[in-house]
């Protein structure tokens, strides 16, 4: 057993550790550059400068705070809980990625950083990268896998809209975690004047922290909107988890109120028995990949197993840190739920709230449609509708056997 | 440096010859299992005085597209942590005294179990270990396994490592210290002499461990400047481009591949001997 921490808002540690999870596992080379970069972050978030600057854009650029919408409908259907969207998939660019880029492009100003590079998956961290280099006037670089950039063109073109460049990685299966190992490639050998804007709370250490505090804001809104609501604090929060920075940005305000339960949602993709999944914290186990220690999908010699998911946003072999320690904490349950649940819910709310979500939260919204009906009427349960759902019409068209 | 080890007498005879090293990088397990045995075996007479033995890896992030290659190829013809073992382990009946280091990422030798790992690669007869995502600051879980087993830690020092970290990174070094001469991945650019000169100088000022440069060294040219300066030089993306171009499009290897890499080790041994380092006997 493990001792039961008195907070679970205290960590990571100073080395970046959540209890066995995080660290700076990184060559040599980068290991400065993450040092400067803790202590350039760790400065601008005690500056009241940077906090206001940061709090301008969010409110005027970005459209916060973002409404927490009582979805009435959807919550009759299910005859139980009452079911609140944390509504970020009406943010600018359209998902919660852009907290998080917003947040780092600012610092990365402060740090006298002239370039910006990335990795992308579907291309919604992509994008949120480029609009914001777009509107700072940084140059900007995107690494997407080749079979990303095939399925997912779209935003190839936003991207290339936004001014930024868009880099194909052909290596390894040519996804996100190759386009990950690529821009850290890049910044190996552009130590100088670039600065890597990691899209989740994954990386090493300050990384998993700095994203957490940038996206906490969905959850510090959400608290307020829903005691002003409902005059308490919820029973339940749902999110979906690739990476996880929706979900840690909705739970983290709320890890000391032991009343508020918390669920995580992982990519279940064609079943865990198939192997065809992206679910590292419900069927795989601790590694070091990327930077940090955590839950990893990999084979019995720990060779990186690709994952898949309908939703590319969460077709990730691995997930940030802190929710590997929450994991094993039990301090937040972490389930799985299918492609084809999540599609069905992507159909559901769309026809019973008018709200086209995208597929990763649809994996949210699936478990919450599995459990509201169970829930009695008086109990609340606030769910993050992350992102909307325009990217993933193509797909679900295709599923559904519809030719557009 | 462990003083009975085999890193440790190869480096002290070195000096007595008062001459540099070359140590060669090679993929355990490419192109094939078979030939990178046969490759491995040829490696010390055509003039290797350390093998660097690469433990394949999915997400190899800290090397260039040859490397990666490597590892993808001997991986797709079943290369695996036991198999790296093994190869050793058939390569020491034959070769008692060659200094043999495992290069790769830490996951592998995680999932292994680190311990069991380092027991199991000292008893097939490796002498060091490189981790190429393991800083000092995360290597206390290795440290302490490594000292157990035998086996020499190795660390790596880059051009953004300053005076002040220097003394954190050799701490825990031993066998040898790696010094990565471009901010870079493998195989891409090549440093300035003067800079890894003065690198090579800094690193000694904080230990008295041998020092080893790599990273974008291609030439017997190249080689034979490191090695004035330097008490090894590492070559591996050029050799690993030699066995790249002599495999067929399946990626069989073409009869001539062994012959050709201990060839070109052979003039990369010319280079690096013709060298004599700055350091005298110690």
């Amino acid at each position: 057993m493990m001792d039961l921490p008195n907070t679970y808002r205290s960590g990571p540690d100073e080395r970046g550790h959540f209890g066995i999870y995080g660290g700076r596992y990184v060559a040599e080379t980068l290991m400065p550059l993450i040092l400067e970069l803790e202590q350039a972050y760790n400065a601008a978030s005690q500056d009241p400068v940077f906090a206001d600057e940061f709090r301008y854009y969010l409110k005027h650029y970005v459209g916060r705070p973002s409404p927490l919408y009582y979805a009435q409908r959807l919550s009759e259907s299910f005859g139980g809980a009452k079911i609140y969207f944390k509504r970020d998939e009406l943010l600018h660019t359209g998902a919660h990625k852009i907290n998080n880029t917003l947040g780092q492009i600012l610092l990365a100003r402060r740090m006298g950083k002239t370039r910006i590079i990335a990795e992308t998956g579907a291309g919604q961290h992509g994008v949120a990268t480029a609009t914001v280099c777009a509107l700072f006037g940084i140059d900007c670089v995107i690494y997407m896998g080749a079979t990303d950039i095939e399925r997912q063109s779209p935003n190839v073109f936003r991207m290339k809209l936004l001014g930024a460049e868009v880099r194909p990685v052909t290596s390894g299966t040519g996804t996100l975690k190759d386009a990950m190992n690529e821009a850290l490639r890049d910044w190996v050998a552009n130590v100088g004047d670039t600065y890597y804007l990691i899209g989740t709370v994954a990386g090493p250490h300050p990384y998993p922290r700095m994203v957490r505090d940038f996206q906490s804001i969905i959850g510090v809104e959400a608290r307020e909107q829903i005691v002003a609501a409902e005059g308490r604090l919820p029973d339940l929060l749902v999110a979906c988890i690739g990476g996880g920075s929706n979900a840690i940005g909705l739970f983290a305000p709320f890890l000391d109120d032991s009343s508020v339960r918390m669920v995580g949602v992982e990519a279940g993709g064609r079943g865990i028995p198939s192997g065809e999944h992206c679910a590292s914290l419900s069927a795989g186990a601790p590694g070091v990949l990327h930077g940090n220690r955590t839950y990893l999908l990999y084979d019995d010699d720990g060779q990186i197993r690709d994952g898949h998911s309908i939703a590319a946003g969460l077709d990730y072999p691995g997930v940030g840190p802190e929710h590997a320690w929450l994991r094993d904490s039990g301090r937040v349950e972490y389930v799985a739920v299918s492609d084809d649940a999540a599609i069905e819910a992507f159909q559901l709310c769309s026809r019973t709230e008018g709200i086209i979500p995208a597929l990763e939260p649809s994996h949210a919204l699936a478990y919450v449609s599995h459990i509201a009906g169970g829930m009695a009427k008086d109990e609340i349960v606030v769910m993050n509708l992350c992102g909307r759902g325009d990217k993933d019409v193509f797909t679900v068209a295709r599923v559904l056997g519809i030719e557009l | 440096m462990r003083e009975g080890g085999r890193i440790g007498r190869r480096f002290a005879s070195l000096r007595q010859q008062r001459r540099a090293g070359l140590v060669t990088f090679v993929t355990a397990g490419d192109p094939d299992l078979a030939t990178s045995i046969d490759i491995m075996r040829r490696l010390p007479a055509a003039g290797a005085d350390i093998i660097e033995l690469g433990m394949p890896f999915s997400d190899p992030m800290a090397d260039g597209p040859i490397i990666q290659a490597a590892s993808e190829r001997a991986l797709r013809a079943g290369q695996t942590m036991r198999r790296t073992l093994d190869m050793v382990a058939a390569f020491r009946q034959e070769d008692a005294e060659t200094p043999i280091v495992l290069m790769g990422y830490f996951n592998p030798v995680y999932v292994y179990g680190t311990a069991r790992f380092l027991f199991a690669a000292k008893k097939a007869g490796v002498d060091g270990l490189i981790l190429v995502d393991l800083p000092p600051e995360e290597a206390e879980e290795v440290v302490g396994p490594a000292r157990n087993a035998g086996i020499d830690l190795i660390f790596l020092v880059a051009p953004t490592t300053g005076d002040e970290r220097l003394p954190l990174v050799v701490k825990h070094a031993s066998g040898f210290v790696y010094y990565v001469s471009i901010t870079g991945i493998t195989g891409t650019a090549s440093a300035a002499l003067t800079d890894v000169t003065h690198a090579v100088e800094r690193i000694r000022a904080h230990s008295p461990l041998p020092v080893a440069v790599g990273f974008g060294i291609k030439s017997p040219g190249q080689a034979r400047a490191i090695g004035s300066t330097a008490d090894a030089a590492v070559v591996g993306s050029a050799i690993v481009a030699k066995i790249a171009d002599h495999i067929d499009a399946k990626g069989a290897p073409r009869a001539d591949l062994v012959d050709v890499v201990a060839s070109f080790v052979g003039s990369l041994a010319e280079g690096v001997h013709a060298a004599r380092p700055r350091r005298g006997p110690a």
